[in-house]
């Protein structure tokens, strides 16, 4: 057997890219397929069928035709700026997924400001999308761009204040200690299900989701991209596969949140630790590095179903209600959640 | 290198990974596409007919002061995360501590609130 020492640089190259080659893209290529099967029995129609058998190779048949079409820059456009936007948008979707943890030794990386990373990272695509709709020159990009910040920020903050529960009962931010606590905790002493966050801070779980879906500009706050007032928002003059990022990413994000959503309020990759006696890290057993992805995959199913079932059964909201909704009904709301959470953590 | 940046090279790598992922199919993009471009294509789109003045209008103070307020409660984030891990240390004080610093926030909040400035119209 050849023996071989990679340096730790080299290590983590392969982890990445094997990672995002063996697990991402398969899984992405699933819920892609999903997704659009699901929003087209929604609609009462049969949605891709032609691609392979089914319909599975859907995303690839896209990235196919969406290669061969003509990229359109507007003559008044920012050049530089405009090509560059969708791949920021890109760029924020992939630097979500590395703190992610799928199992007890599965995880690309893990560091204490977990948390804080995520949230910052996943406010970047607010950029992408702002310079996208400046960069356009066009009246309908400037608007939905302009709707698009004013409303990712205005959602961001709600998002924000309810992971701050999460983070004061699990008393860290470091993602994979969050799920350890989550399986390894007990409910007033029984130790049966864990303390899977989405009982004790139902609150907090609403609150993140519906900023999810804000955050994602699915339907009910998809105002950025109204397409019967602004034609395509800040995406109007995008054209070929630019268009396209901007399409995958925002599928991708939804499938990335709902990790993260399932990562803070559902336990994540792991089972209540009582039912196998398991009591720290290193007395879990090493099959959970495979089951865990497939327990986080089915969680991640559930809550993209939740975020496209809700897109689909929700008419759009106006802008102001919007705004109002987020200034005088979320963020009220989780801060006084902070505030009980913090309470009962300090009586108890 | 030390543990702390070695966490964040996974980062780091990720975040190249999307740059090369993109550059890469977007040149396939470039070389297999065709590129025919003429005055109509080039010109942004209106609903059809020709732009009337210019793209880059100015816009409505209001997203503006939205951005302000967002500031506000995005630094009160910054300090109320580091409060959050350590409750468990800080026990009654923090608690009351951080009690009246949201209390003083809900209260900016109510301000903007009578002010009219969430008022979207």
């Amino acid at each position: 057997m050849i023996s071989l020492t990679i340096p730790y640089w080299g290590q983590s190259i392969l982890r990445v890219v094997g990672g995002a080659v063996a697990v991402l893209l398969p899984a992405g290529t699933i819920v892609y397929l999903f997704l659009f099967k699901m929003m087209s029995f929604m609609q009462s129609r049969l949605g891709p069928m032609e691609a392979g058998p089914y319909g599975s190779m859907q995303l690839f048949a896209e990235v196919g035709k969406w290669l061969q079409k003509e990229d359109i820059v507007p003559e008044k456009a920012d050049r530089v700026i405009f090509k560059m936007a969708p791949i920021i948008v890109l760029v924020s979707t992939f630097l979500l997924v590395a703190v992610v943890p799928f199992g007890p030794d599965a995880y690309f990386t893990q560091f204490d400001a977990g948390v804080f990373y995520m949230l910052a990272v996943s406010s970047v695509s607010v950029l992408g999308i702002l310079i996208a709709g400046w960069s356009s020159a066009n009246k309908y990009s400037l608007l939905g761009g302009l709707r698009a910040a004013g409303q990712l920020i205005a959602y961001e903050l709600p998002m924000v204040l309810a992971v701050v529960g999460v983070v004061i009962q699990a008393g860290t931010m470091n993602l994979q200690s969050i799920v350890l606590e989550q399986n390894g905790g007990s409910m007033f002493g029984w130790d049966g299900l864990g303390n899977p966050y989405i009982l004790t801070q139902f609150i907090g779980f609403a609150v993140f989701m519906i900023a999810v879906q804000a955050e994602l500009t699915q339907t009910p706050f998809d105002m950025p991209i109204a397409e019967s007032e602004l034609v395509s928002g800040y995406m109007t003059e995008y054209s070929g596969f630019r268009f396209l990022m901007f399409f995958i990413a925002e599928f991708a994000t939804a499938g990335v949140f709902s990790l993260i959503a399932s990562v803070l309020f559902l336990g994540g990759w792991g089972i209540p630790f009582s039912w196998f006696g398991w009591t720290s890290v290193d007395s879990i057993d090493n099959w959970m590095n495979v089951v865990g992805p497939l327990i986080m995959f089915t969680k991640m199913m559930g809550l993209v179903f939740l975020i496209m079932w809700v897109r689909f059964s929700y008419p759009r909201f106006r802008e102001d209600q919007l705004q109002r909704f987020a200034w005088k009904v979320l963020i009220p709301v989780s801060l006084v959640n902070i505030m009980v959470t913090a309470i009962l953590k300090v009586a108890f | 290198m030390s543990d702390f940046l070695r966490d964040y090279l996974t980062v780091f790598w990720f975040g190249a990974l999307a740059i090369i992922l993109g550059g890469l199919l977007l040149g396939i993009a470039a070389a297999i596409r065709p590129n025919k471009p003429n005055y109509e294509k080039l010109i942004a789109y209106e609903s059809g007919v020709d732009p009337v003045g210019h793209g880059w209008s100015q816009s409505q103070i209001r997203y503006y002061v939205f951005a302000l307020l967002f500031v506000v409660f995005d630094v009160e984030a910054v300090f109320i995360f580091p409060w959050a891990i350590q409750l468990e240390v800080y026990g009654l004080f923090g608690l009351a501590e951080m009690g009246i610093f949201v209390f003083v926030l809900l209260l900016g909040l109510v301000y903007a609130w009578k002010k009219g400035v969430l008022r979207w119209v």
